[in-house]
């Protein structure tokens, strides 16, 4: 039934995303290992670890696609669900190191040490485990969601509200690790990681790995968005998003749909923080700025929004776009990512997709995926 | 502690047989002493301080004055000392003791005498026991403060002159509090030194406290009074401390309203996301410091006014550009307000680069005009007049604005755009304009909060990014598109969290106000002051 | 198809675009330099400044005639004060542009967060802060301040001078100041002082309402005892602090603050006559009186086309590792980095006031301790200097570190080696 399910995913759209990712996990990391370094097809380990980066952005938009552009909760909080899977997969790196820090101790982590801490916290307990910190990567952001969500979904907090409340939640979160008592190692954040099940995390085989593993990730992640926003549950979804009130009076449980959906969401989005911690090196609180979240979104405008491939295209062109203006134009690089969020704005109002979509089909103001024009509350 | 107030005391001693009449010396003794200033390190100079002091000469004073404000410098070629001023390329050099022009010198041919805290704390001392007697009642009252801090029983008999002869009542005070501080730090009897902690603690101050509580750790009679007195202002203490949370708390409040009262008309009433706000509350602080910068290089009298005259050209300025920001890029968001956030994100960005690009990284100084300096004290309560003045201009910007949007014809228009555009435009107003000129005057009122924002944070690129998520809290918290929700908003979350930062600490605190937004948008999802009718389900 | 065409050329034209911008083949005449410094985001307040010197510097040398017969090129990045951007501008710099050397970092984290990339590259990082100390690192050279060259001296004037019995340790919530706090906190227990006159105060970054926290000092400060303020509050929240202080009427004559993170840079954003006498500690003033100094200043000045701007500490410490590396590249000959590190080892270079700095074996420097008293016109009067002192990487205060030294010569070349147990950690 699941294998049904997923199935009904597989539009032509999907197919081929799939197939594209698949044959990037499959051919950039050959070419990383196995091409001479001197030769043009060649993929240097830093294109390979930055283009694993997007990757995860790239999941981190599909999550936020999927809420906003499907059922219509703008979140700007989701960076503290990827950040909550980065801190997860962080912990398990840390517990990994074991007696090979700095102290040589062989329990405690370094940051642990030198502020006099004596024993491991009790949510430290069990990261050691690689199975126990990939289900906590999957379970504390979706649990956060499930409990945000509930409430906030029963009380009918809709609409901008809820996006301020997301974001009140991303803030405190923030405040939160920043906290030296926390025990997450404060604004320092977890760094310094050795190796990840057992294999050294800057060999190259396992960046090609993690490389993989991402593109891998995200597919699989794209089918089950796929395949939820094709099924009756997706078109229920729209409903809410274009209409919630006539569909709550049509019978629908309204908030049940909208759960489902979040905590899915959130889920995702913390699978793609645990992929982006060993890819980036470093998890420090900073991931929890209000900003960052406000960022994903802003991807997945500039991609196209309720198109799911939007939101992978929205994420790898604007962070290749950061990537390329703070080398070469460092001292103006923000007037033109600026400029670029301006711009996408008042001229492409669906997106880079919509705008494929609008060539292709030659007229001017067509629908694509059937986001309304005006679209009403947030 | 111990070396100055032995060397005090030396002098006092000298001083209380010359002190009868002023004394003076001849010019040539004096610029010895003088001399001995600029010899040796901190500790010679200070003992030079005491040596000068002890001569009585009534030049003393001024001389020590300039040396505590860093005048006096020391000609490197003889030692010989100056007063010294900044004469372009060169110094100016003064003799000290006359006052005569002595020509000037390079600047690496003289160095200055190094005045450190604690010497500055032996001048202010040594300077008080000279002028306790002087004609000037404000240099008289300076002085007794000076005397109170150093506490000094052989200051003892001058003191008693002093207050005899003194004849402005809170100088007089100050001097019996100065007497009665010297009485405990001196050999007396018990009984005088229990009169004196008694004098002390009718105060009831803070000060009081801090005078009384070395003596609390005594053992005997003494040691007891003191434990009870220090225990009486303690109790007294607790409710003035609460009533200064509650003022800190207001402070904060109106800081918060200040920031979020220009997005409560382009985000609560026009429905705009805009995350540009807190640039444009930059963009007012920025108008400041060019105002007094413009101010400082071509009318420095006026220095003292440049704040209030930044006003009216911080709301230009901020309006202008909010203006110019409707026109380009809004006008085409409306009824589309996440493309707004999107938008105004890209704008809030190119603003940053663009002030950083044109006024550099670094904070930029906006000074703090002298009549808004300072403080006073409301019984035990301290209200500085910075925060005092912030209060009153939150209040006096918020009264303003519900005052133009219910009684002028713009605010009328206002109004009814925002609650039904078509309609508004079929009965013939210019909504675009209107539009406009409304995104305009939230704007302009974040660049007023701007000014006062100027002289409490830094004025730096990333002035606004601080205040953008508390803003907008507020404005939810209090219910979109209301501003009596807002002011009320500002209000009960500024008092909360500095109610709160005692027990829970600064961060805790705001995370626990934060926690407590979420839950207080589960119990009423629109805010504090819902709106009511169709414009909810919009 | 269609729908697949445009998707996959689209993708197809990034990874080109990728891999021809990064991939940019690097000219052979020129010896590079790289500038990792944020000029953008939070930091930037501090940061851009470093990034002005390293091009000042890189100027000056190839005035001069560059080095080994070849001009310096400075490769300019911006990481935005986006900690994980630090590691990947690192990682574009060392294999994309293949710069011999970085001079860069502000934060602690974001050192940490390039540490990685360092050390898996191998290039060499000059770190030009004052930080907590407890680490040393093959490729890092630490030019700012360990704790003991700054924090300790400090607290032993205001005992000596100001008579000081009570403290207020007052600090951004963070791994400097926490660390820093903990060996004070330890060093005054040492030296006798008891519990209840320590008071150890956290704020978040960037706090900027201080009225409850100043109004606590106060109240701390009305124990009858010589009450001092130890700050390690960070850059932006220190001008909302001053701002309180001098508004509730706190001076320095009754209650000193000195500053381990305020230098001349900081307080050009405020009003300084109400905080004259409030202290800071650094290894350097702009007000150090000498040769060097005051042609640092001028060339300074004329570079940056303004003689209104200020220098300040960092700015010393990589005006010295600059200097050093490129006395070491000399001396070997090459910009080897593995080379260059084993000669960087003992090399001794003028500092800016008026003394040397040799770089010891756990790559740190010797420096003097200067304090200073603010002035009304923003500047420093020195009031005490000691003797250049040895950078100490792991505190001999802390409990898990006191054990520890670096040492990265042959054949030690350790970082944490436990004298205890023989042993080279980690």
């Amino acid at each position: 039934m699941i294998t049904g399910f997923l199935l009904s995913g597989f539009d032509r759209r999907a197919r081929w995303t799939v197939a594209v990712l698949a044959a990037l996990a499959l051919l950039v990391p050959a070419s990383n290992l196995l091409l001479p370094e001197d030769s043009l097809l060649h993929v240097s380990t830093y294109q390979l670890t930055l283009f694993g980066k997007y990757l995860t952005y790239a999941l981190l938009a599909l999550s936020v696609d999927l809420v906003w552009g499907y059922c219509g909760i703008l979140s700007l909080g989701h960076g503290a669900f990827f950040a909550l899977g980065g801190y997860a997969m962080g912990m398990y790196l840390m517990r990994q190191i074991g007696a090979r820090g700095v102290y040589a101790d062989p329990l405690l982590p370094d940051f642990m040490v030198f502020l006099s801490w004596k024993e491991l916290p009790w949510f430290w307990h069990g990261f050691d485990m690689a199975w126990f910190a990939l289900l906590m990567v999957m379970l504390v952001p979706g649990i956060l969601a499930f409990v945000i969500g509930w409430f906030a979904f029963r009380s009918r907090v809709t609409g901008v509200y809820l996006s301020i409340i997301t974001q009140a939640m991303t803030y405190a979160l923030l405040l939160a690790f920043f906290r030296n008592d926390m025990g997450f190692g404060g604004n320092n954040g977890l760094t310094d990681f050795k190796d990840i099940l057992g294999l050294p995390i800057q060999a190259p085989a396992t960046r090609a790995a993690l490389f993989a593993a991402s593109a891998l990730t995200l597919a699989f992640a794209y089918v089950i968005a796929s395949a939820v926003t094709a099924s009756k549950l997706g078109k229920v979804l729209v409903a809410v998003r274009d209409a919630e009130s006539r569909t709550r009076f049509i019978g629908y449980r309204v908030e049940r749909y909208k759960l489902f959906v979040w905590t899915l969401s959130a889920v995702m989005a913390g699978m793609a923080g645990a992929l982006y911690v060993p890819q980036v090196g470093i998890i420090n609180p900073s991931e929890f700025d209000p900003s960052a979240s406000i960022e994903a979104v802003i991807w997945v405008a500039v991609g196209g929004r309720g198109t799911l491939v939007g939101a992978l295209v929205g994420a790898v062109v604007v962070n290749f776009g950061k990537t390329w203006f703070t080398g070469a134009l460092p001292e103006v690089w923000l007037f033109a990512l600026g400029g670029l969020f301006v711009g996408v704005t008042l001229f492409l109002p669906r997106g880079i997709v919509g705008l494929f979509a609008r060539l292709r089909r030659g007229d001017a103001g067509g629908r694509t995926a059937g986001i309304p024009a005006g679209e009403a509350a947030p | 502690m111990r070396p100055i107030r032995l060397i005090a005391a030396v002098c006092v001693c000298l001083l209380s047989v010359l002190a009868a009449s002023a004394a003076t010396i001849a010019d040539s003794e004096l610029t010895g002493f003088v001399r001995a200033l600029g010899q040796g390190d901190f500790d010679d100079t200070e003992r030079a301080v005491a040596a000068l002091a002890a001569t009585g000469d009534e030049r003393v004073a001024g001389i020590l004055d300039r040396l505590g404000a860093g005048d006096l410098m020391v000609r490197k070629a003889d030692g010989a000392v100056f007063v010294a001023a900044k004469a372009g390329k060169d110094v100016a050099l003064a003799d000290p003791v006359t006052g005569a022009d002595a020509g000037t010198a390079p600047k690496a041919g003289v160095e200055k005498i190094k005045v450190n805290n604690r010497l500055r704390r032996a001048i202010a001392s040594a300077v008080g026991n000279l002028t306790l007697m002087s004609p000037d009642p404000a240099t008289r009252r300076a002085a007794a403060e000076a005397v109170l801090k150093s506490a000094d029983p052989a200051v003892l008999p001058v003191l008693d002159k002093a207050i005899a002869a003194e004849t402005v009542a809170d100088v007089r005070a100050t001097m019996q509090v100065a007497r009665a501080t010297a009485v405990l730090a001196s050999d007396a009897g018990e009984a005088d030194k229990e009169a004196a902690l008694s004098a002390i603690a009718g105060l009831g101050t803070r000060d009081a406290l801090s005078l009384i509580s070395p003596y609390a750790s005594a053992e005997g009679p003494l040691g007891d009074a003191a434990r009870k007195a220090a225990a009486g202002i303690e109790r007294s203490m607790l409710l003035w401390d609460a009533a200064q949370n509650v003022w800190y708390g207001l402070s904060l409040g109106s800081v918060l309203l200040l920031a979020a009262i220009g997005l409560a008309i382009t985000f609560g009433v026009m429905g705009v996301i805009n995350m540009a706000h807190g640039e444009m509350v930059m963009i007012g602080a920025y108008s400041t410091f060019v105002v007094q910068e413009t101010i400082r290089a071509y009318a420095p009298s006026l220095a003292d006014y440049a704040l209030p005259l930044s006003l009216p050209v911080a709301f230009v300025v901020a309006g202008g550009v909010g203006i110019l920001i409707e026109r380009s890029i809004i006008r085409w968001l409306y009824g589309r307000p996440l493309e707004t956030l999107l938008a105004t994100w890209g704008v809030s960005l190119i603003l940053q680069q663009a002030v950083r690009s044109l006024f550099g990284a670094n904070n930029r100084e906006v000074g703090t005009p002298g009549w808004m300096a300072g403080s006073f004290d409301v019984g035990q309560m301290q209200v500085t007049w910075p925060r005092l003045w912030i209060i009153v201009f939150a209040l006096a910007v918020f009264l303003a604005l519900i005052a133009a949007l219910k009684h002028t014809p713009l605010g009328l228009q206002m109004r009814a755009v925002t609650q039904n555009r078509a309609m508004a435009a079929s009965m013939g107003i210019r909504t675009p304009l209107v539009d406009a000129l409304t995104f305009g005057l939230g704007s302009g009122i974040a660049g007023l909060a701007g000014v006062a924002l100027s002289q409490i944070d830094n004025v730096s690129p990333n002035l606004g990014r601080g205040y953008i998520i508390d803003s907008f809290m507020v404005v939810v918290f209090g219910g979109v598109g209301n501003l009596w929700g807002t002011f009320v908003g500002a209000m009960t979350l500024g008092i909360a969290n500095k109610l709160l930062e005692p027990y829970a600490g600064a961060v805790l605190g705001k995370i626990l106000l934060l926690v407590f937004i979420i839950l207080f948008i589960q119990k009423r999802p629109r805010g504090l002051f819902a709106l009511k009718g169709r414009a909810v389900e919009q | 198809m269609n729908t697949f065409a445009s998707k996959s050329l689209c993708l197809a034209a990034l990874i080109g675009a990728l891999s021809a911008s990064t991939g940019l083949a690097s000219a052979e005449d020129t010896i590079k330099v790289g500038v990792l410094h944020s000029l953008s985001g939070t930091m930037a307040i501090s940061e851009t400044t470093l990034k002005d010197t390293v091009l000042y510097l890189i100027d000056e040398q190839n005035k001069k005639g560059g080095l080994l017969g070849k001009k310096l090129e400075p490769v300019v990045v911006d990481p935005a004060s986006n900690w994980p951007l630090f590691a990947e501008k690192a990682r574009e710099l060392i294999s994309q542009d293949k710069v011999s050397v970085v001079f860069g970092c502000w934060t602690s984290v974001s050192r940490k967060s390039v540490l990685p990339v360092f050390k898996e590259l191998n290039s060499i990082l000059f770190y030009p802060v004052q930080y907590e100390g407890e680490e040393s690192e093959r490729n890092v050279f630490y030019t700012g301040a360990a704790p003991n060259q700054q924090a300790i001296p400090a607290v032993d004037y205001l005992m000596k001078q100001e008579g000081v019995e009570r403290w207020v340790l007052a600090g951004t919530d963070y791994v400097y100041p926490r660390t820093t706090n903990k060996i004070l906190e330890a060093y005054l227990k040492a030296k006798g002082v008891k519990d209840e006159d320590i008071l150890i105060n956290y704020t978040p970054f960037g706090h900027s309402d201080w009225q409850s926290i100043v109004s606590d000092i106060k109240k701390f400060g009305s124990a009858g005892k010589k009450t001092a303020v130890v700050s390690t509050i960070n850059g932006d929240a220190n001008v909302p602090f001053y701002k309180e202080l001098s508004n509730q009427g706190i001076k320095a004559e009754d209650i000193p603050v000195v500053a381990f993170s305020v230098g001349e840079e900081e307080l050009a954003g405020i009003d300084t006559k109400p905080l004259v006498g409030h202290l800071a500690a650094w290894n350097y003033f702009e007000s150090v009186e000498g040769d060097a100094n005051a042609a640092f200043i001028d060339g300074w000045h004329t570079f940056i086309k303004n003689d209104k701007r200020t220098t300040n500490d960092p700015m010393e410490a990589t005006y010295i590792g600059f200097n050093a590396w490129v006395k070491a590249v000399e001396a070997a000959g090459t910009t080897d980095v593995d080379t260059v590190i084993d000669t960087l080892v003992g090399t001794t270079v003028p500092n800016l006031s008026g003394g040397y700095a040799t770089i010891m074996p756990n790559h740190h420097l010797t420096k003097p301790v200067l304090i200073g008293e603010i002035q009304e016109d923003g500047q420093f009067d020195i009031v005490s200097q000691t003797a250049p002192v040895v950078g100490d990487e792991w505190s001999d205060y802390l409990e898990g570190s006191k054990d520890l030294i670096a040492d990265w010569r042959k054949p030690l070349a350790c970082g944490n080696f436990n004298v205890k147990t023989g042993k080279c950690g980690g």
